[in-house]
């Protein structure tokens, strides 16, 4: 592999090398590739740091989308909420480089970079994701790191339990040593706080919102109460299902589609489910490979085919938000202007 | 609990198979012989008595050579206080071949000389990667923990194995390789790691033997249960 001058005076993590996206890296080196992202990318790639978590580490997302003087809609991606699912994360790295790689090209995903901005975190639990690089013993830490209270001497709460959305109310547990640990209330977690508060302030441009976890191969539409139903649930299964067969296009792998309780198990206080019940019509979570041979540690050599697929689900589902809001618009608009001009004529008719 | 015509795709059906898989494992299971859940096709459930019966139309695939088999099975997951075990039968087209292959015989000549006694750890590291000498120990826990996740399941959960954290051979006795194993199992529903230590037998011929499972504390300072022998 030929290494060039310039690779040298920076890290051995450049990517301009081919397999820097069939790795996993650490949180180090995701900072280093964000930092890399803007300087390669100005006119079209800035961040933002909208939080900070227990341990007082920035929560950054990367604002990706052609500059525009209006404001414009949005698409929200998170990654690697749970810190032993490793996959999320580099897909999120993955997808980044890819509408980088094609916007310039591809005139869909330009037309979408014109008309949206992409905000995306590569990694949302900072504090347990690095824990989780830390040693051997600590690679399939799941939650957060801030410790347990009133007597509990464990640390962590699942942050995707924390979110006010049902929270508390099933698939839970009340005991901070659970992997399932909900939290002393909602939004204990400042992660959680953060989301929600970015979630808050951008609610009514913000199209679709995905998050993105390992593994199942799943894609998981609201609610996870059992008893509650999304108003478009028809909708999320129709666009689900259909991005479903665009990641069996790729690789012939298997993802199921429905709601938590009916294809995993029943849960309250997921990210998913406040994006949705805040009005954001398409809120879909993401289990990537595999479906329990590895497991969490998925092999670093199905890092590519899994963001493959994922990214052809991803596109399918932010294709269709984008198309429903800036199309269907248009065709509202046309709708509108020909109801006026025949009003106008009619009226200018009776006149005469 | 779901009664009557399973979705397929739904959360009982695909529970169940996962029984049905480590049942087959516990089996037929050996370190070239890794079976696992490709498909489920359809599925019943019904009330009976104290226990809630299972029918399941499925394909498996044996990962090593990659040969999938239609398989109809057949669960009894029991009712009431008792912690037992669910029951399965089950068959398969075309799957399981019961005798040892040369892989098999070439590995159990291999390391039943006392001489050279392996271990390992960290089965796959936390990069996903495995040497692979270490593959077929990989597999041969993967089989002995299907034993312990056999017996520890129920409609309520969802096991498979996330790690092999160690493993030591021991001194081959009556023909039996043997070994000391710490699994790491992943329970889907409760998300916990749940560690396993496992003293585990083998051969061509009598397969994967589980003869004490010891359930290991999930905190550090805290009193360990006593041993429990199979």
């Amino acid at each position: 592999m030929c290494v060039s001058m310039y690779s040298a005076v920076w890290s051995r993590e450049e990517t301009t090398e081919r397999n820097y996206y069939t790795r996993y890296h650490n949180m180090s080196e995701i900072t280093a590739w964000m930092e890399q992202m803007k300087r390669e990318n100005p006119d079209v790639v800035s961040s933002m740091v909208y939080g900070q978590t227990y341990e007082r580490r920035n929560i950054t997302l990367l604002k990706i989308g052609l500059s525009s003087t209006g404001r414009k809609k949005a698409i929200w991606m998170d990654c690697g909420i749970h810190a032993r699912e490793w996959i999320a994360p580099a897909f999120c790295q993955y997808f980044v480089r890819e509408i980088l790689r094609t916007y310039k090209t591809d005139t869909k995903v330009n037309e979408m970079m014109k008309n949206l901005d992409f905000y995306i975190t590569p990694v949302l639990n900072v504090d347990g994701y690095i824990y989780s690089w830390h040693n051997e013993s600590t690679r399939l830490w799941r939650k957060s790191r801030s410790p347990g209270t009133g007597g509990c001497t464990c640390y962590g709460t699942d942050i995707n339990r924390n979110f006010y959305a049902n929270w508390g109310m099933v698939g839970v547990s009340t005991d901070c040593c659970s992997q399932t640990y909900c939290g002393t209330k909602a939004l204990s977690e400042s992660e959680a706080r953060a989301v929600t508060d970015m979630l808050g302030k951008m609610r009514e441009d913000i199209l679709a919102f995905l998050t993105i976890h390992s593994y199942g191969q799943l894609l998981l539409v609201p609610y996870g109460h059992p008893n509650i139903s999304a108003p478009n649930y028809d909708e999320l299964m129709e666009v689900g299902l259909a991005a479903a067969t665009a990641i069996k296009a790729v690789h012939g792998m298997d993802y199921t589609v429905g709601t938590s309780p009916d294809v995993l198990y029943a849960n309250s206080g997921s990210s998913r489910d406040f994006a949705r019940l805040i009005g954001i019509p398409l809120s879909f979570t993401f289990e990537l490979r595999d479906k329990g041979e590895h497991g969490f540690e998925l092999p670093e050599d199905q890092i590519q085919p899994t963001c493959e697929e994922a990214y052809a689900g991803a596109h399918h589902i932010i294709t269709y938000a984008h198309d429903k809001a800036f199309y269907s618009y248009a065709a509202t608009v046309t709708a509108t202007l020909w109801t006026t001009l025949l009003a106008a004529w009619v009226s200018s008719a009776i006149l005469l | 609990m779901t009664t009557g015509v399973l979705n397929p795709s739904h959360y009982p059906a695909r529970r169940a198979a996962t029984v049905v898989q480590h049942y087959l494992n516990t089996r037929y299971g050996s370190p070239y012989r890794w079976i696992f859940l490709s498909k489920v096709h359809s599925g019943s459930a019904e009330d009976m008595a104290e226990m809630r019966k299972y029918q399941l139309e499925l394909t498996m695939q044996e990962m090593i050579s990659n040969v999938s088999g239609q398989c109809s099975a057949e669960l009894l997951f029991p009712g009431g206080e008792g912690q037992s075990a669910p029951q399965v039968q089950a068959s398969c087209e075309g799957l399981l071949q019961s005798n040892p292959t040369a892989q098999e015989e070439a590995f159990y000549q291999q390391h039943r000389a006392s001489n050279n006694m392996v271990s390992g750890s960290n089965i796959p590291d936390s990069y996903g990667h495995m040497e692979p000498s270490m593959k077929p120990f990989w597999h041969l826990g993967g089989v002995a923990s299907s034993c312990i996740m056999l017996r520890e399941s129920n409609e309520s959960t969802l096991y498979n194995m996330a790690q092999v954290a160690n493993f030591t051979q021991l001194e081959t006795e009556k023909d039996q390789l043997r070994f000391n194993y710490h699994v790491l199992l992943h329970e889907m529903i409760s998300q916990e790691i749940i560690h396993w230590k496992l003293l585990v037998t083998w051969s061509p011929e009598q397969g994967v033997k589980v003869l004490q499972t010891e359930l290991q504390p999930k905190c550090h300072d805290c009193e360990a249960p006593p041993n429990t022998t199979n």
